[in-house]
């Protein structure tokens, strides 16, 4: 295994265009490392991006919107306030992910790029609509991050790519967002169903929505029919018996030891309802716990 | 294979070794430095006995290739007891409340939980319990773990 440690977005990704066998990025390495010690993944080239000025940072844009390096920890989005103030829903998602040790080194980006359909990260990006900056052999570029995932370990990165941040846009007035899992215990588990809303308000009446699941199909699911549910109503019972049953109609699990597809089917609109409610309740004004109060989230 | 050359820090002192690219910060902590305190219980970051400080972070030793340690600062349980030998109070309470029957788990729960405590000197049992969810002990049944860090904060915040 050749170790490179790159001082550029760019010179990383002509490593990645330049190898020949196995090449793995390494951010946390929470993923990497496990695979490395698992004798499943021994990257011929592995290329840490930790070196790169500026990956470790947040920042707020002009207008609003966030941009968080590619190697910003969970821990580090979870201890910056006016970020979980804007996207809580995106924090709390990251949040869940692994214990503390983990949360000191797992990033967005590595969340997204393993692939996992279970990712708690994804769900949240989804549904905020985030974008990532790609960089690669041809240049770079802007990708919709619901467009990256293409399947259990595969993304729509092309060879040599590499994302060197992410981007949320400007929350905006009255908007809320939120995440929730459903796992077997209270820590350290992988989500059966993963759900996420986004929507905005105009007054109590719904105008915009963005609804994710996870963990219910190969990759994470983008479900515009949950969106038709609630949008142009103020969340009432029936818009809310429309979008659980959006839900379970657009869920396509498999059965496994967490659970049987029936099961995930049936979570998923019962997260979709619960997930929808919070997501109201912060864009009406009262905002998020942050994601500290995991207790809460489960 | 080639090795590299990895200069850190560990502990505050200055150290050096040569590590192959494939070996984790833990590896190169126990054998090429004799830092044995921290363990290895899974080595896929489910069980927290390899807990350390990285630039301040807490992680997992295991997760970290040592390469990744160069030009870092590092602290391990070793540097945990005064130079005098004057234990921690976190260690010292541990001993009092028996937190501990074959102290596997113990060097990375002292550690994770010195890192609590610079963060939230007065942590309630159930935030005490979620730090510590990756740092799991066959052993003790946690209870006596908890009350061990409960004791110590109450204990530091006292003397602060
Ligand atoms: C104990 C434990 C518990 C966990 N619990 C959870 C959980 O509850 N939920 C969950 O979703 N995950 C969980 N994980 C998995 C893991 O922590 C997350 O997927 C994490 O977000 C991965 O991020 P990383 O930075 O560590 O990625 P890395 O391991 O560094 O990289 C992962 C993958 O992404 C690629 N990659 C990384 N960065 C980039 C980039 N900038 N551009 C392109 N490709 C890139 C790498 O090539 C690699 O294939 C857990 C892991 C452990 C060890
Ligand atoms: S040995 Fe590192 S977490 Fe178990
Ligand atoms: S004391 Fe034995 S594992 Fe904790």
């Amino acid at each position: 295994m050749r170790y490179h440690s790159p001082l550029t977005f760019e010179a990383a990704s002509r490593v990645a265009a330049g190898a020949s066998g196995v090449t793995r990025f390494l951010a946390g390495g929470t993923d990497v490392l496990v695979q490395l010690r698992a004798g499943s993944v021994t990257p011929d080239d592995l290329i840490d991006l930790k070196r790169i000025p500026g990956v470790g940072s947040i920042t707020r844009e002009g207008d609003g919107g966030w941009t968080i390096g590619a190697a910003v920890s969970g821990a580090a989005l979870g201890a910056t306030p006016g970020l979980v103030s804007d996207w809580p829903g995106v924090v709390e998602g990251m949040g869940l992910v692994g214990s503390t040790q983990v949360q000191g080194r797992a990033t967005l980006a590595g969340n997204l790029c393993n692939g996992s359909p279970a990712a708690d990260g994804v769900p949240g990006l989804v549904a905020a609509g985030a974008t990532a900056t790609v960089v690669g052999p041809e240049g770079r570029r802007r990708m919709a991050i619901a467009d990256i995932p293409a399947g259990p370990g595969r993304t729509a990165l092309q060879p040599g790519e590499v994302i060197a941040a992410i981007h949320l846009p400007a929350r905006g007035a009255q908007g809320g967002d939120a995440y929730e899992r459903f796992i077997p215990r209270t820590e350290m588990d992988i989500a059966v169903v993963g759900c996420a809303v986004n929507l905005r308000l105009d007054g109590d009446t719904i105008v915009e929505a963005r609804v994710a699941l996870g963990a219910v199909a190969p990759t994470v699911l983008l479900v515009e029919a949950c969106a038709q549910a609630i949008v142009g109503t103020r969340l009432d019972e029936a818009a809310l018996d429309a979008l659980a049953g959006a839900a379970r109609a657009a869920a396509k699990p498999i059965s496994d030891k967490r659970g049987t597809a029936e099961f995930r089917t049936h979570v998923a609109g019962v997260l979709a309802r619960r997930v929808a409610v919070t997501a109201y309740t912060r864009a009406k004004g009262s905002r998020a716990q942050g994601h500290r109060a995991k207790g809460a989230a489960q | 294979m080639s090795k590299i050359h990895v200069t850190t820090t560990v502990n505050g002192d200055a150290v050096d070794f040569l590590a192959d690219p494939r070996e984790t910060l833990l590896d190169c902590l126990r054998d090429h430095l004799g830092l044995t305190g921290s363990k290895e219980g899974c080595g896929t970051g489910d069980c927290g006995a390899c807990s350390v400080r990285l630039d301040g972070v807490l992680v997992s030793s295991c997760l970290v290739l040592g390469v990744e340690a160069e030009g870092r600062s590092i602290e391990t349980i070793e540097g945990m007891a005064s130079p005098d030998g004057t234990l921690h109070p976190l260690q010292r309470k541990f001993i009092e409340h028996a937190a501990l029957q074959c102290g596997f788990c113990t060097p990375g729960i002292l550690v994770a939980a010195k890192a609590l405590l610079e963060e939230n000197p007065d942590p309630s049992e159930s935030e005490i319990r979620y730090w510590l969810a990756g740092n799991l002990c066959r052993c003790t049944g946690y209870d006596k773990i908890i009350r061990a860090v409960q004791d110590a904060a109450a204990e530091l915040r006292g003397a602060a």
